[in-house]
């Protein structure tokens, strides 16, 4: 499966839809997303990986890029993932302690709003 | 079941291939279903790092994978031509020195995290990444 984006924007958060296979392949759209959302004034994401089928570490770093960028406005990134075998991969790596990590969409929003 | 061999040209959209035929014959070779995701990924990230290190040394020459049953064991060998002189290990978290491109280093620390047992070879010559499983007969 290949890798579907979309985005929205509420409130001062933009929601990131994630899609299908994130690997070396289709990463780089990913990577041009993001980027184009925090040239565009974004600096507050949120990606939702619940229908993320795949993720490799080239994935990984895509999403440490964007938060990196996001941090650089005091902005943030942040995930909403309840998929264990992609949770697996953040716990390998120790990134679960560099995301906040949500189960719901409305989770993070609710904990984006308290943050305000 | 005899030994299966898969060579590709270094480009990533064939990284995607190679992860579904090591799936299929470990699930053929009698890979625990709960750990094909494992097999799947580990896969993929050794031909992921194999890429990319083409890209960089040697773009025109294929990359290899061997996949065999070996008593009891699904072992997976993927090698590159591609000189190595190390690998870079897993290294203390710091998110400023964490970049797109230093997260290729992140591929061995995931394949260690996932696969049963991981052997890898570094030489001028090449890389080998030998990965394998357990599979009941």
């Amino acid at each position: 499966m290949d890798l579907k984006l979309d985005h929205r924007t509420e409130d001062r958060l933009t929601i990131v839809e994630v899609e299908g296979e994130i690997d070396v392949y289709t990463a780089p759209r990913l990577r041009e997303l993001l980027i184009d959302l925090v040239n565009k004034g974004n600096f507050h994401l949120l990606v939702n990986m619940e229908k993320v089928d795949f993720l490799d570490s080239t994935g990984l770093g895509v999403l440490v890029g964007g938060l990196k960028r996001v941090r650089a406005h005091d902005g943030s990134l942040e995930l909403v993932c309840t998929q264990e075998r992609i949770l697996k991969i953040f716990r390998i790596t120790g990134l679960t302690k560099v995301f906040g990590i949500y189960a719901s969409v409305d989770e993070a929003k609710e904990a984006h709003g308290k943050d305000k | 079941m005899a030994t299966v061999e898969l060579t590709f040209s270094a480009l990533p959209a064939h990284v995607r291939t190679a992860r579904l035929v090591a799936t299929a014959i470990a699930r053929r070779t009698g890979v625990e279903e709960s750990l094909l995701d494992e097999v799947r990924l580990a896969v993929g990230e050794a031909c992921s790092r194999a890429v990319e290190a083409h890209r960089v040394h040697c773009p025109g020459e294929p990359i290899r994978i061997e996949l065999r049953d070996d008593s009891g064991r699904f072992e997976v060998t993927v090698s590159d031509q591609a000189p190595s002189d190390e690998i870079q290990q897993e290294q203390p978290l710091d998110l400023g020195m964490l970049s797109d491109s230093f997260m290729s280093g992140f591929g061995i620390a995931v394949i260690a995290g996932l696969a049963d047992d991981v052997e890898v070879f570094p030489s001028p010559k090449g890389t080998n990444i030998r990965m394998s499983w357990p599979a009941p007969q």
